[in-house]
């Protein structure tokens, strides 16, 4: 498998879609704000249809290609294509595109209904149209009667689809959406989450969502855009992201994983605890092993490790027994339900199945 | 154009000063440096002034004034802006009103109501004679002890607004915590309170001073011949001499004592704290300063909580806990009560200010409404604060907008230099208007006095506007734009709607600015374009009389009535 340089092209192609279908093309976008590099230049495509998550810890230049994409920052190189036109240098304004902002940013003199209607008025759309349609997406986010209050008489879930409805309502090119759900607690994000998979599959609209969250973009995605360090890291459906990581960075950000360092040699790792069979993929040099901790099982077996047992982390559908190793790594295994902990301090033996684990470069 | 986009909002507002202040200033100060016969470059207005003992002594008792004046207000206003500061925020607003008003009452307004107080046969020997306290009339008016009455009434709730913000904006939790770690409450004060209160108790000493520096109102109607100060000198040279280099040189050393007061504040302090924000870290470079000043509140510190255990055994801690609400109650009074004296006297239906009034009626009312003169004077003061306020709205609206989203590093100077008409010393603006006025044939009209307002009115709307938009979402302007609107779209739709109550209120403080201002109109208005407060001024100079109070009830009660709507807009919307 050879390591990606550009980011998402190749994960297109390979993937057999056309290069026609991609809605949004960022071709070498990068930015900097005086010494600092906000985006080294990035290349992805998102294509019709599709919800796609940009993820990234923060300062990973997640939310600088969002203000590139919707135009609110103007990029230092690189081009930008929405529907195989050129749109790096158009203003915001006529770009059509929906944004989503953290804090929902609705116009606190507007009620409602005029905050879902200013994008049409904008646009020149008859009265009599502007009302129907506002209308239309007040039912889908379920707010009908609420089209008279002001912003701030509604609750923080409320005045989120209050903001999906406006950026819905005038059928936008590209919806983006940054950290939406941000500001919710944890049982409305999961609800809101789901209302808005029901509103993509609905509308068939593309959308581009940033979050930090690995677990909302696990949930969410057609597929994931993960950064770190002002580029690209992998573009990749969730399942693919998880169960192939190319980098440790990805391993280790999305889900946790047990990482074993060393060197190539020959059809072995070796480390020092060990040499331990590659798996599919070859590299050459320094690289890593990277284990989830659903494969990693107690006792010995085809590769096997050792440690003391340093924390049992119950969370209840599983429990997670962490060991750590000699080099001083800590290892992570999901324990099989039922199976009682072994108490902190024992020492324990790990293996795993050669094809399960996935060797990656340093 | 795009990256320019919000600094070009301030070009406006920037050429306007150029023309209008900067130049102007320079100007004069060319002027005071220059032989008038020969135009060679000359330092003898200088030497005239500093080699001549009249001036001298004029010098002197202006700096005399200015610093007994700023530790009379500071001294006065002090614990009274404590006390407003730990008032719950409901309950403050309607006490901070009764600075605002005197703060916004025209200055003619307040001396008049102390020459008719302080008067031989006035309120105060009347009330004095009546309850036996004294038995001759005391005379204070034309004298020094008038002057102090006057200044010191004038400039306290200047002192007590510029304190009063820093005060509010200290931590709240921070007095606690001091007194959950073990200190008393005379600690609590000086070592937290106070301390942290110095940016803004400097913040008011700076503007009280500067703001003294250039008064001749109050001297020149509460005052002898020995209270003369520089402003007056300045006025008399212009006016009577006509001799403009000696004015301008006169004018020059004024500003240059603001300046350097200004600039040692700026070197201790900070600018920034003027303008209401506290001040972060101290700054570098003083470790031995503050430790002498922290040595200092200490010693306050010790000093205030042994008086404080005396005076609680011997008083009890009951009465000790009435004494600020009583000083404020008291600082207070002696804020409101001279207007309130000029209110019966507009309804006098004598011919003489005497009080209290014989009899009431609505004559002097009458002769009012029924005077070109005045009446003339009214509408033309009416035409020039609502250009002014047009004019100060836009152009310091644009340049607040403008300087809130810039992060260019001329940021610091821009403000600065929007702040500045309220450093400089109004009659160094004036003059140096004047000067300029008489080369463009301004002179004398309503044009020239809009233009010379403008400059006054621009810190307030600025400052104002800039204050609104530090609470700003300008997330919203950018939801617009992604919505589809243009950049006019957005200022027009979402912008300007949400900034309407700052806008409204800047408007109405620039109005009253206007409205309110004679430095200018002395020099740019005459005969036929005068002003309300020029004609009050020249009524004033020449004869007191009750139309007089009539007219100042007329002012104070639409001063009030704009100030009180100022106030209203000015709360943030939503």
């Amino acid at each position: 498998m050879e390591r990606q340089s550009g980011g998402g092209l190749g994960a297109v192609q390979r993937l057999g879609a056309p290069l026609s279908q991609a809605k949004l093309r960022i071709d070498g976008i990068a930015k900097r704000y005086g010494p600092v590099v906000a985006l080294e230049p990035v290349s992805l495509e998102v294509r019709t249809g599709e919800l796609m998550t940009i993820l990234g810890p923060s300062g990973s230049g997640k939310t600088t290609l969002l203000q590139v994409i919707c135009g609110l920052v103007e990029p230092d190189g690189g081009r930008l294509f929405i529907d195989g036109h050129d749109r790096t240098a158009m203003p915001v304004h006529q770009r059509d595109i929906g944004l989503v902002f953290q804090n929902y940013a609705l116009f606190p003199h507007l009620t409602v209904g005029e905050n879902i209607g200013f994008p049409l008025k904008m646009r020149g759309r008859p009265a009599a149209e502007v009302r129907e349609r506002v209308a239309a997406a007040l039912a889908m986010v379920q707010l009908g009667h609420l089209a008279a209050r002001f912003p701030r008489e509604l609750s923080g879930g409320q005045q989120q689809r209050v903001a999906l409805a406006r950026c819905f309502v005038y059928q936008p090119a590209i919806i983006l959406m940054d950290e939406p759900l941000g500001a919710l607690d944890r049982q409305l994000r999961e609800h809101m989450q789901i209302e808005i998979k029901k509103l993509h599959r609905e509308t068939g609209a593309t959308i581009v969502y940033v979050t930090h969250d690995q677990e909302e973009a696990l949930a969410l995605s057609d597929r994931i855009c993960l950064m770190n360090h002002a580029r690209i890291e992998q573009v990749g459906t969730p399942q693919e992201i998880y169960a192939h990581p190319r980098t440790t960075f990805t391993a280790s950000f999305i889900g946790t994983s047990t990482l074993l360092r060393g060197v190539v040699e020959g059809d072995a790792l070796v480390t020092p605890l060990g040499r331990f069979a590659l798996p599919e993929g070859r590299l050459a040099g320094a690289a890593a092993l990277v284990i989830r901790p659903e494969h990693l099982r107690l006792g010995a077996g085809e590769n096997t490790i050792e440690g003391v047992v340093s924390e049992t982390v119950y969370a209840g559908a599983e429990t997670r027994l962490l060991f750590d190793l000699a080099d001083g790594t800590t290892a992570v295994l999901r324990l099989p339900t039922g199976m009682a902990a072994p108490e902190i301090g024992t020492a324990v033996q790990a293996h795993w199945a050669t094809d399960a684990a996935v060797l990656v470069p340093l | 154009m795009r990256r320019l986009g919000p600094a070009l909002y301030a070009l406006p507002g920037l050429a306007f000063l150029a023309v209008f202040f900067l130049y102007p200033v320079v100007q004069l100060l060319a002027l005071s440096l220059r032989n008038e016969g020969t135009g060679e470059f000359t330092l003898q207005h200088f030497e005239h002034a500093l080699g001549t003992e009249v001036y001298v002594r004029v010098l002197g008792i202006t700096f005399t004034i200015a610093l007994q004046t700023t530790l009379g207000a500071l001294l006065l206003g002090y614990p009274l802006a404590h006390w407003l500061a730990r008032l719950p925020d409901g309950r403050r607003g309607w006490f901070v009103m009764l600075v605002m008003i005197p703060f916004w009452t025209s200055y003619l307004v307040k001396t008049f109501a102390w020459m008719i107080t302080l008067d031989q046969n006035g309120v105060m020997n009347r009330l004095l004679l009546g309850g036996g306290i004294i038995d001759a009339p005391l005379e204070v008016l034309h004298g020094r002890i008038g002057v102090m009455i006057g200044m010191v009434h004038a400039m306290l709730p200047l002192a007590v607004l510029t304190m009063l913000p820093v005060m509010i904006g200290t931590d709240r939790h921070l007095p606690r915590a001091a007194g959950t770690l073990g200190a008393p409450p005379g600690q609590v004060f000086w070592r937290v309170h106070f301390h942290l209160s110095l940016p803004g108790v400097a913040a008011a000493g700076l503007l009280v001073f500067i703001t003294s520096l250039g008064f001749f109102i109050t001297p020149a109607l509460l005052g002898g011949p020995k209270d003369t100060m520089l402003a007056q000198l300045v006025i008399s040279q212009v006016t009577e001499m006509m001799n403009w280099s000696f004015a301008g040189a006169l004018a020059v050393m004024m500003l240059a004592a603001a300046l350097v007061t200004t600039w040692v504040y700026d070197r201790l302090f900070g600018l920034s704290t003027v303008s209401g924000q506290a001040s972060g870290a101290p700054r570098r470079g003083q470790d031995a300063l503050r430790a002498v000043g922290i040595a200092i509140l200490s010693g306050l510190a010790a000093v205030q909580v042994a008086i404080g255990a005396v005076m609680q055994r011997l008083v009890g801690r009951r009465v000790l806990g009435w004494l600020l609400p009583a000083h404020a109650a008291v600082v207070l009074l002696f804020l409101g009560a001279p207007t309130l004296v000029v209110i019966p006297m507009g309804f006098t239906d004598s011919n003489f200010l005497g009080f209290p009034p014989p009899g009431y009626s609505l004559r002097w009312f009458a002769v009012y409404f029924g005077s070109e003169l005045w009446l003339g004077a009214t509408v033309r003061s009416f035409v020039v604060a609502f250009g002014t306020a047009c004019l100060a709205v836009v152009l310091g609206g644009f340049a607040a907008l403008a300087l809130a989203r810039s992060e260019s590093r001329w940021r610091g100077a821009m403000f600065a230099l929007f702040l500045a008409p309220m450093i400089v010393p109004r009659i160094v603006v004036a003059l140096g208007l004047f000067y300029l006025f008489a080369q463009m044939g301004l002179v004398a009209t309503e044009a020239g006095l809009v233009l010379g307002h403008t400059v006054l009115a621009l810190p307030f709307t600025f400052v104002t506007v800039a204050a609104v938009l530090k609470g700003y979402d300008w997330r919203l302007d950018q939801a617009a734009a992604t919505l589809g609107a243009t950049r006019a779209k957005v200022l027009l739709q979402i912008t300007i709607p949400l900034l309407k109550g700052g806008l409204v209120a800047a408007f109405l403080f620039a109005f009253i600015t206007s409205f309110d201002d004679l430095t200018v109109a002395l020099f740019v208005s005459g005969g036929v374009t005068t002003t309300l407060p020029k004609q009050m001024w020249d009524d004033m100079i020449l004869q007191l009389n009750p139309t007089l109070a009539a007219v100042s009830v007329v002012v104070f009660v639409l001063v009030t009535a704009l100030l009180v709507t100022a106030e209203r807009f000015r709360k943030p919307a939503g």
